[in-house]
């Protein structure tokens, strides 16, 4: 079987897909509804899926609703999807104890592979996390723990069929299919999935399915959704490197009419799947006799994340909105070589007041 | 030589004492560590014993803790407000608002008896305090903390985050965006560790603003929530009516009369 | 490879109060071979760490080819460095490092060196300094200015007196408040910039200091026609992994950490100066 075959999976024997990988010894960590939201989690059985579920996302908004049909994978995205696995929120990175004569003896903490099968991850997500990857792990100084958590890790990608309203995966070409980082892709229809493979690993899962090669209205129905799911979407951002157009508007009064409105309270640097910013913290037992250096997700937006003896660089919101942003769209090039967003619209649904990124690009660089 | 510790309780519901007695055996690990002379209402009283730590529960809230948080100042090294009520004030602040005179006429019988203050106001706002831990009550973790940073012989590190990231760092769900629950946690200091949220209902305050707010703004989205002018003052003055950045928030969203804060 | 992130633990060898605030922790490491491995040049910078309290990015003042000592000049004013400031010889501490780029003391070889700096801004120049003495005949004029707030916070004053009598070099002292007999100038040492020699073509300036002063040398060295990549600062910023990771040090495209902290004004200008950033 070559890898650009497709086969179709119907509906009814999804649960084939995730006993394969479980067979094979991963974990499946897959899309499942708790409180509201379609959240991360493992998953054993498909009935435990987001079944017939449906997200409507807006500035400060997210519902899910019944959708009426048996789809899986007919939501956007959750709050979170890879990253908290592979950059985890708090992660202890060494600990020291003290020994006798007042020595310290320091122990490197080591993260174990595991075996983890991601279900249904979309292609802004996989986006995401090679843009992590390269924070992490290319540089002179490879992080060990997100390198052996990257180790074995399995990707069943779906080709988004319903974006949301927030979503501007398209204007950044980042999806809303998933082109490459995956071993398996899925497009959902009504009646079951399509199915290709992008890596060898992949091919194998789906040769032992035993699938029936797709039929040509299948093929169809695929390409027809993937080009509605682009025109669906509604929000864009200019697809040039807007460096440039955001450092040589520094003063602009929008920086402070967003200040007005930003809580600086953190929660799109949470749930950017890109951002990387993290602070060390230090948890000692209560003796004094060993104690753990952790790190845990840090925030542009903190009063702390600024501060160097006793002053603050950024002291305002306006000052940390702008640093967000001209990281985010513009020196995010000078260092990583593309933007740092990859549409998926989190920052808007997840902000408390609804500050649209969008929007506020606009009416910075006048486009 | 163990560090000397005495913890004291001025105006306040004792609550923030039991961030010690909760401890359970950690306490015994402690008192190891420390040495406690006055703890009423765990057992010793030594009420004006020279100490390198003293924790201070309750607001200022009459004539006598005037004269005691002095005292106290004087014979302590390191000054610690502990809770809701020594750091803004706490609930009690709530009457700062009031006609004093008329509120205990209508409550006590005999109101002869009743000496007190015109307003409840925190510890800072009488003597220098070297460390403020927020909380309605404050947690023992936060205690431990400190004691541990002063046992290191440094300063404690005060929280500085607002709840939302440690919200989202549990993975939480969002109250405010999934249920239009009107939440503070955008502008409360964390230390709490989201608490509320990881149980599915709306952040109250209880440990008051944090760093950096941005206070207009969220009483602009509870307005777009449907909540009433005075629905949203409630919201800020609840728990910590007297911390300023929430008292201004409360004036601004001109539901309730105005508080008198400290100056 | 060595996890990036654990420090190596090293003992006070020795503590000398450089000033009321000032102190400098003479250290070695406890395992002889990471001591024999360990090589910096002036300028990088290493994590200090502070047993259950955490790290500071401090940087190196030592010479480097003392192969005995690591020296780490530093200011108490945060929870660290106050904590630090407790430490006495014996005492053992965590050291990881060294990083970032340095100085450009090859590329300065042949000419003459200004150095420029503010408050406790010397202590990273203070490196260079024992460095070009070691090899004075390979530069050519030294011109070492330094400003304080206080003529009480002047630090390393026998080695200034010592450097003062090397030929060939200058030594340009000011402080904005003085004690009386300060024989130096009393004002910034930015004001005394008109009264040096400058040959713009032969001449690498170093500066290291609050912004602000370091925008005032900048802008007389420009009416001077020092080209914009003969002028170098050290930049300052909140640093918490030092490896490009942690993201608190970004300045624009740049960190601080691992691009820096010694940038020539080339590759800052475009932001320099602008606040908040």
């Amino acid at each position: 079987m070559a890898l650009a075959d497709t086969r179709f999976l119907p509906r009814e024997r999804f649960q084939t897909l995730l006993d394969a990988l479980i067979e094979r010894g991963f974990r499946c960590v897959g899309p499942q509804v708790r409180d509201g939201a379609v959240v991360y989690d493992t998953v054993t059985r498909s009935s435990e899926l987001p079944v017939g579920k449906h997200d409507m996302q807006g500035p400060g908004t997210y519902r899910l609703e019944d959708a009426g049909h048996e789809r899986m994978f007919a939501w956007a995205n959750g709050a979170q999807a890879i990253k908290p696995h592979l950059f985890p929120a708090r992660e202890p990175l060494w600990s020291a104890e003290r020994g006798g004569a007042g020595s310290i003896e320091f122990t490197p903490h080591s993260a174990a592979p595991e075996a983890v099968a991601f279900i249904g991850v979309r292609a802004c997500d996989l986006a995401a996390m090679q843009i992590q990857d390269h924070v992490f792990l290319h540089g002179p100084y490879p992080d060990p723990g997100y390198a052996a958590r990257s180790e074995a890790l399995f990707f069943v990608a779906v080709n988004c069929s319903h974006p949301a309203a927030t979503c501007f995966c398209a204007a950044t070409g980042d999806g809303p299919a998933a082109t490459h980082g995956y071993d398996l892709v899925l497009s959902e229809l009504d009646n079951g999935f399509v199915l290709s493979a992008g890596t060898e690993a992949g091919n194998a899962v789906m040769a032992q399915l035993e699938l029936d090669a797709t039929t040509p209205a299948q093929t169809q129905a695929v390409v027809a959704q993937g080009e509605a799911s682009i025109s669906a979407q509604t929000r864009s951002l200019p697809s040039r490197d807007l460096r440039d157009a955001l450092f040589n508007n520094l003063e602009h009064p929008r920086w402070d009419a967003v200040a007005e409105r930003c809580l600086a309270c953190g929660n799109c640097t949470m749930v950017c799947p890109t951002c990387f910013c993290h602070a060390e913290t230090e948890e000692p037992t209560l003796d004094g006799h060993a104690t753990t250096h952790l790190r845990e997700w840090d925030s542009c937006f903190t009063t702390g994340h600024s501060y160097i003896h006793g002053l603050q660089v950024r002291a305002d919101i306006r000052t940390r909105y702008r640093q967000w942003l001209t990281h985010k769209l513009g020196s995010w090039h000078d260092q990583f070589g593309r933007s740092g967003c990859v549409g998926c619209g989190r920052c808007i649904s997840w902000c408390p007041v609804g500050i649209d990124i969008t929007e506020e690009v606009a009416a910075i660089t006048g486009d | 030589m163990k560090p000397v510790v005495a913890i004291h309780k001025f105006t306040s519901c004792d609550g923030c004492q039991l961030a010690f007695l909760n401890l359970g055996e950690t306490l015994l690990e402690l008192s190891e560590l420390i040495d406690i002379v006055h703890f009423a209402e765990a057992g010793p009283v030594d009420p004006t014993a020279h100490a390198d730590i003293a924790f201070i529960e309750g607001s200022v809230s009459t004539p006598d803790e005037l004269a005691r948080i002095q005292q106290i100042r004087a014979q302590t090294r390191f000054l610690v407000s502990v809770g809701a009520c020594a750091t803004s004030g706490g609930l009690q602040a709530l009457r700062n608002g009031a006609n004093m005179e008329e509120w205990i006429g209508a409550v006590y019988a005999s109101p002869h008896y009743i000496e007190t203050l015109d307003i409840a106001t925190p510890i800072a706002e009488h003597v220098k305090v070297d460390l403020e831990l927020w909380g309605c009550p404050v947690t023992s973790r936060q205690i431990l903390a400190a004691v541990r940073d002063l046992l290191f012989g440094v300063t404690p590190a005060p929280a500085q985050d607002g709840v939302c990231m440690e919200c989202k760092r549990q993975g939480q769900i969002c109250v405010l965006v999934t249920k239009g629950a009107p939440c503070m946690g955008p502008v409360t200091r964390t230390g709490c560790g989201a608490l509320c949220p990881s149980f599915g209902r709306d952040c109250y305050a209880c440990f008051g603003p944090a760093q950096t707010t941005n206070c207009a703004a969220l009483a602009r989205r509870f307005e777009g929530l449907g909540l009433m002018p005075e629905a949203i003052a409630r919201r800020f003055l609840f728990i910590n009516s007297a911390a300023p950045a929430f008292a201004e928030a409360a004036q601004a969203a001109g539901g309730l009369t105005k508080a008198r804060t400290p100056k | 490879m060595q996890h990036p992130y654990t420090p190596y633990a090293a003992e006070v060898v020795d503590r000398i109060q450089e000033s009321r605030s000032v102190f400098t922790l003479r250290l070695r490491f406890c395992d002889p071979q990471v001591q024999a491995r360990y090589r910096f040049a002036p300028g990088q910078f290493n994590m200090v760490y502070l047993y259950g309290v955490g790290e500071v990015a401090i940087s190196i003042v030592s010479d480097p080819e003392d192969e005995q000592l690591l020296d780490h000049t530093i200011r108490a004013v945060g929870r660290v460095t106050r904590g630090l400031a407790e430490l006495k010889p014996g005492d053992r501490l965590g050291i990881r490092g060294p990083f970032g780029r340095g100085w450009p003391l090859t590329a300065a070889e042949g000419s003459d060196v200004l150095l420029v700096t503010g408050g406790l801004g010397c202590a990273p120049l203070v490196s260079v300094i024992n460095y070009i003495m070691r090899r004075r005949r390979r530069y050519g004029r030294l011109t070492v200015m330094q400003g304080v707030k206080h003529s009480d916070d002047l630090i390393f004053r026998g080695r200034l007196e010592r450097w003062r009598n090397v030929p060939n070099t200058q030594l340009i002292l000011a402080a904005d408040q003085a004690a009386p007999l300060w024989p130096w100038h009393v004002g910034y040492v930015t004001e005394l910039l008109g009264d040096i020699q400058i040959a713009p073509k032969h001449t690498h300036a170093m500066m290291c200091g609050p912004e602000g002063m370091m925008r005032v040398v900048i802008r007389e060295l420009e009416q001077r026609a020092l080209p914009d990549d003969a002028m170098f600062l050290s930049m300052e910023r909140n640093m918490q992994c030092a490896v490009g990771h942690c993201g608190h040090c970004q300045y624009g495209g740049r960190f601080v950490c691992k691009d820096g902290p010694v940038f020539p004004y080339s590759e800052v200008k475009e932001l320099f100066g602008v606040k908040g950033l």
